[in-house]
């Protein structure tokens, strides 16, 4: 069976409105009748990925699929990519600023979230060409 | 007990109530927002000093059912549209973070 898809384009200018496509996806989850728990791991990990396009990449795209018995969402973005993926997995690793730090990412959690809210999750890199994070729930 | 007994109870000023009826089971205080993703659970009552507009997000997101600004923190402009919008209780309160959990836990 083909499944369901939803691809959102992520903005990497407007830090204030970071974190829309992870709404919408959430409300539609919801609409689909998904259970409660997997929504919330869906739909935070898709956040952490969302905002590190943001504040990392200068923005991206968003591509969730929705099967009979997982949901997989994929993360691709054209920015500078990670140098070292080993490290930026390990909590409190961060390259963050003061600005982004004042709104209160930047803790080096988000990595790890995502790989603790999924049962899947890979993410490949190269620097100067952009990052690609796959995320799969199981239903 | 609910979001708006909870607030009643410890005098909290009320910014935007959209769901009163929603169950308070526990909470957590931090204003990471990272940390408040991994580690809230749903139905907290979130507890912090971050007042800008990805709080609704998050707040949204992680399932917490009531956000508390401390120690008097005042939301930026457009946080109280945005929780309206994604159903998040919103209030504060003058009492510092610690004080706030303390009695929160007295009622839970
Ligand atoms: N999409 C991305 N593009 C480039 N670098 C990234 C991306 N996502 C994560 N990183 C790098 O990995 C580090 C750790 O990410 P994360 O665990 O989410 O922590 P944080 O975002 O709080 O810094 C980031 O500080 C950044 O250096
Ligand atoms: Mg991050």
């Amino acid at each position: 069976m083909d499944p369901l898809k939803i691809h959102f384009e992520v903005d990497g200018e407007d830090f204030s409105s970071a974190g829309e496509a992870s709404v919408e996806m959430k409300k539609k989850l919801r609409q689909l009748g998904i259970p409660a728990d997997v929504i919330r791991r869906c739909s935070i990990a898709m956040y952490e990925g969302e905002i590190n396009m943001v504040i990392h990449a200068h923005g991206g795209t968003a591509d969730v699929e929705v099967y009979p018995d997982r949901i997989v969402i994929i993360l691709e973005d054209h920015g500078p990519g990670i140098p070292d993926i080993d490290l930026a997995m390990q909590e409190g690793y961060s390259t963050a600023n003061d600005r982004i730090h004042n709104m209160g990412f930047g803790a080096g959690m988000g990595l790890p979230n995502m790989k603790r809210y999924t049962e899947d999750m890979t993410v490949e890199s190269t620097v100067g060409v952009g990052t690609k994070v796959t995320m799969t729930v199981k239903l | 007990m609910t979001a708006s007994e909870v607030a009643s109870l410890l005098s909290l000023k009320s910014i935007c109530v959209p769901a009163p009826e929603r169950e308070v089971l526990g909470g957590y205080t931090g204003d990471l927002l990272s940390w408040v993703m991994g580690r809230a659970k749903p139905d907290d009552a979130w507890i912090t000093i971050m007042s800008n507009q990805n709080i609704a997000a998050v707040a949204m997101l992680t399932d917490v059912s009531m956000v508390i600004l401390a120690e008097n923190v005042a939301p930026d402009a457009g946080v109280a549209e945005l929780c309206e919008a994604k159903s998040i209780n919103l209030f504060s309160s003058e009492l510092p973070a610690y004080e706030l959990c303390v009695k929160l836990e007295k009622l839970i």
